[in-house]
């Protein structure tokens, strides 16, 4: 018995550990490496230690190609993503809180409309159509209020999954004390919401961050870059600068690594509470 | 004292001079309508607005700024061309497989990570790394590690003297290649789902099926499997709704190609788009519209049952 616990634990762990070493962590080993090599050696794509080690070269070289786009397109891809998920936070734990709280015919409807953000693919030429109409197709403006709107169903459901774990006597005892509606909810109910805030917050931003498809449509042209479209833009331009792409790549999964790495377990927290209950 | 306060205060805001019935409801209810009223008007615009006018776009010549109504001519041309109905079925296998494949990887990894292991905390991490990367940033990455003469994965197949396939320049493994990139991405989220709900399973369950004599198979088969449900149709529709629009990782990773071999409804629209044909773009978007509504309503109502029957 206790064999069989031992070989449990361990040996299953130590397969686990070598297959995710294989299917994980070399394509991770494989950019790194790639973004310190020289261009001849890059274009190669070994699987190989760099001769010529020059990390900080590469990164120089990456932010100064096409007059420093590489960091006007971090500033842009940062304020997108910040102001986006800021609305999207904000308008999602409204409605979510509503849709709990308050229940009138009405309720089905949103529902409904919530369920149909999430399975009904938008519908992207009209958009620009719209975007046009209101003047601001290709502006950051206009990107984030899309970003936002994309995102509004997913964040609206978490939300109303935890809502239901808030007490509602908090809201009799906040009322009772004198709060306003709008008190009530950014004074008591919002901080309360926390843990989702953070899951929305992370998960949301991650997405909007690494989004390709939304500014391949509604931002083109070289005015408004984002990360993404400058990695898409670089590989079809150079395509002997392997180590330069791969450098791009390695920048631009930093900042989504950074809030993974902070909020990793609040993630999990956020998940059990919100998405699978709901 | 605080009664008094709090009917001026709430009196205040409403409708002036309305009268006391409607006072006092909005004493009452502390929850006001108007909170839809910001998440609507970003729905209404920029969400149902053109949804609803991709209806009407859809049947019309199109060029922005002029619009000529050709009736049913863009889906007509749509089905005539073989490209695109090529489109449309690899959109239907990619979702397919790229669903299954998350639900039954996610379903195994999230087991072995919530049971003991030795180096647990590192695995999940690892698993969940992916996530992170931009898809183009994946694309391009396994685009370099699946290259035909120089690609790591290919030297190691050479060197155990294995057939060493064109992974994205044969037609016939394309579309199959990128949905597997797209599983090795996307399983950490399915896994994450999974550890969730097997987690929030009260250990009750486990120990009263030991106690019966259950082994591990039976654990699994029925109580791990039945309680998992919610998080399983959590995992199943949003991999599903995700592998059905897929677009970036495709566009990535073949532009749709070879040929058309891993064309996609959501690139077929781009494609379009791109050269100027908007209204077949968009009758492109109503078909990927309505695929998309045709496979997930009912999969939705068959997930809700189930939930409800345990």
């Amino acid at each position: 018995m206790t064999f069989r616990r031992f070989t449990r634990k361990y040996l299953l762990g130590i397969i686990a550990i070598l297959v995710s070493v294989v299917v994980f962590l070399v394509p991770f080993i494989f950019i790194v490496l790639q973004a310190a090599k020289d261009p001849k050696q890059a274009g190669l794509m070994g699987f190989t230690w760099p001769t010529d080690w020059q990390i900080s070269k590469n990164f120089i070289d990456v932010i100064q190609t096409n007059d420093y786009q590489l960091l006007a397109a971090f500033i842009n891809s940062i304020v997108l993503t910040v102001v986006s998920v800021a609305i999207m936070v904000v308008f999602a734990a409204m409605v979510g809180y509503l849709l709990q709280r308050k229940r009138t015919r009405l309720n089905h409807l949103v529902n409904f409309l919530v369920l149909a953000g999430l399975i009904v693919p938008p519908a992207v030429v009209p958009t620009i159509w719209v975007l046009q109409g209101l003047g601001i197709f290709d502006t950051l403006v206009g990107m984030i209020l899309v970003e936002a709107t994309f995102g509004l169903s997913f964040a609206i459901l978490l939300f109303r999954a935890f809502v239901a774990t808030i007490p509602r006597e908090l809201d009799e005892a906040a009322i009772i004390d004198g709060a306003g509606a709008m008190r009530l909810f950014f004074q008591v109910i919002l901080p309360l919401l926390r843990p989702v805030v953070v899951t929305v917050v992370v998960v949301q931003a991650v997405a909007v961050f690494n989004d390709f498809t939304g500014p391949l449509y509604f931002l083109p042209g070289s005015d408004n870059p984002t990360v993404q479209l400058t990695l898409y833009n670089f590989q079809s331009q150079s395509v002997s600068q392997f180590n330069l792409l791969f450098m791009n790549i390695l920048l631009i999964t930093i900042p989504p690594l950074i809030m993974y790495i902070f909020f990793n377990r609040q993630i999990v927290a956020g998940m059990t509470s919100g998405a699978v209950k709901g | 004292m605080t009664t008094a306060a709090l009917r001026v205060e709430k009196a205040g805001p409403t409708t002036s001079g309305g009268p006391q019935k409607e006072r006092r409801r909005s004493i009452r209810s502390p929850y006001p309508s108007w909170f839809y009223i910001p998440a609507g008007v970003l729905y209404l615009v920029f969400f149902a607005l053109p949804t609803f006018s991709s209806f009407y776009f859809a049947l019309t010549r199109w060029t922005l700024f002029s619009q000529q109504f050709i009736g049913f001519g863009n889906f007509v041309q749509f089905f005539q061309t073989p490209a695109l109905t090529q489109g449309f079925v690899n959109t239907l296998i990619y979702g397919f497989v790229t669903s299954a494949a998350k639900v039954v990887l996610g379903l195994g990894l999230a087991l072995l990570l919530t049971s003991p292991i030795f180096g647990r905390g590192y695995l999940r991490a690892v698993v969940f790394f992916p996530v992170l990367v931009s898809t183009v940033g994946v694309g391009l990455t396994w685009k370099a590690l699946l290259d035909p003469f120089h690609g790591v994965v290919n030297q190691v197949l050479g060197f155990f003297h294995l057939p060493q396939p064109g992974w994205y320049t044969d037609p016939h493994l394309a579309l199959l290649t990128v949905a597997g990139v797209d599983i090795w991405k996307g399983v950490g989220i399915a896994t994450l789902i999974f550890m969730a709900g097997i987690v929030a399973i009260p250990s009750e369950y486990f120990e009263a099926a030991r106690v019966d004599g259950a082994g591990a198979w039976q654990v699994f088969r029925n109580v791990t499997l039945p309680l998992v449900r919610p998080a399983m149709a959590t995992v199943i529709i949003l991999s599903l709704i995700g592998g059905l629009r897929s677009f970036d990782l495709i566009w990535a990773m073949t532009n749709g190609g070879p040929g058309f071999s891993s064309d996609v409804i959501a690139s077929v629209i781009y494609k379009q788009y791109q050269a100027g044909f908007f209204g077949l773009s968009t009758a492109g978007n109503v078909i990927l519209f309505l695929v998309v509504t045709a496979i997930m309503l009912p999969v939705q109502w068959f997930l809700n049952r189930r939930e409800a029957e345990l």
